[in-house]
């Protein structure tokens, strides 16, 4: 497996798009920009799996997103967050 | 049912299924199992491991924690290796500690589905795999730990981690004051499954 693609601290936008398949991102995460939490293991992705091509090893990184820019009128402070894993062909960098 | 046949039921003490998606489930593991993937036998040791399994688990690893402050740094940097240190395995999943402090509250959910350390803390309940909580607590966070009788001021953030692929997560709950000189043991009396989710933040003594 390569090195990981991105580093803790780095900008990231999570790809806005739904393939045909079973996939590991939620809808209300699709197009956010957040930051790297951490670079996590390699881990078999499941989106091939139902063609027969097996889980390939894909990076995965935990996304930290503020909840303000989740979520129109969110009731609570800046400083809420929300943690989300991503696999890494989800992410491309962001300014 | 005299003619109940075990190996033909999900678990001996379940009921025969009634609904059609029990039925097509049913159906789905006996060809699992007549095509040679694992053996009833294989599913009744799994089936036993994870009943085996309960969230006393997560509050001895909690009480190590708040006892050993090097075993606490080793638990938050790599919780897998430090849970293997303890005595238990969640592989191939990652294990994830988040800690509550003063100033922050750590809740988990599943959005995608209900994923959770099964094997550690034995089976989630049922409100943590609702379709209700699981879209409800990334959105309004807040809101729905008030109705857990969370009540968090503004000076405490919330952090919500969302379980969508392979770490599995558990809250470090706060140690409640005036235990300064109790045992391991007793201190883990004190943590409740619910902490270890974080729809309770407060433990009580």
């Amino acid at each position: 497996m390569t090195a990981p693609k991105f580093k803790a601290g780095q900008r990231v936008r999570i790809i806005d798009r739904t393939p045909p398949v079973h996939h590991r991102v939620p809808s209300y995460a699709k197009g956010q920009v957040g930051v790297i939490e951490r670079v996590c293991g390699v881990h078999g992705e499941p989106e091939k799996f139902i063609r027969g091509d097996g889980k390939p090893a894909q990076r995965l990184y935990r996304v930290r997103i503020p909840q303000t820019e989740l979520w129109d009128a969110y009731d609570g402070t800046e400083s809420d967050l929300l943690e989300i894993e991503i696999f890494e062909h989800w992410l491309e960098p962001a300014q | 049912m005299t003619d109940h046949d075990h190996s033909r039921t999900f678990q001996a003490d379940h009921p025969e299924p009634t609904t059609d998606a029990a039925r097509v489930g049913l159906a789905l593991r006996e060809l699992l199992i007549e095509a040679g993937h694992y053996t009833a036998d294989e599913e009744q040791t799994v089936i036993a491991a994870m009943q085996g399994a309960s969230p006393e688990n997560g509050a001895k690893i909690v009480a190590r924690a708040w006892t050993d402050a090097a075993y606490k740094e080793r638990l938050i940097e790599n919780g897998g290796e430090a849970l293997r240190e303890a005595g238990f395995d969640i592989a191939p999943y990652e294990f994830t500690v988040m800690e509550n402090t003063d100033d922050i509250h750590n809740v988990i959910v599943c959005t995608l589905c209900s994923c959770y350390p099964r094997s550690l803390l034995g089976m989630s309940p049922a409100w943590y795999k609702s379709s209700s909580y699981r879209s409800r607590v990334v959105r309004e966070p807040r809101k729905v730990l008030a109705e857990f009788g969370v009540k968090l001021n503004d000076d405490v953030d919330v952090r919500v981690h969302d379980s969508t692929a392979e770490l599995r997560y558990m809250v470090l709950p706060q140690r409640p004051a005036g235990t300064d000189d109790w045992s391991e043991e007793k201190l883990a009396a004190l943590v409740t499954r619910d902490s270890l989710i974080g729809t309770q933040r407060d433990l009580q003594t």
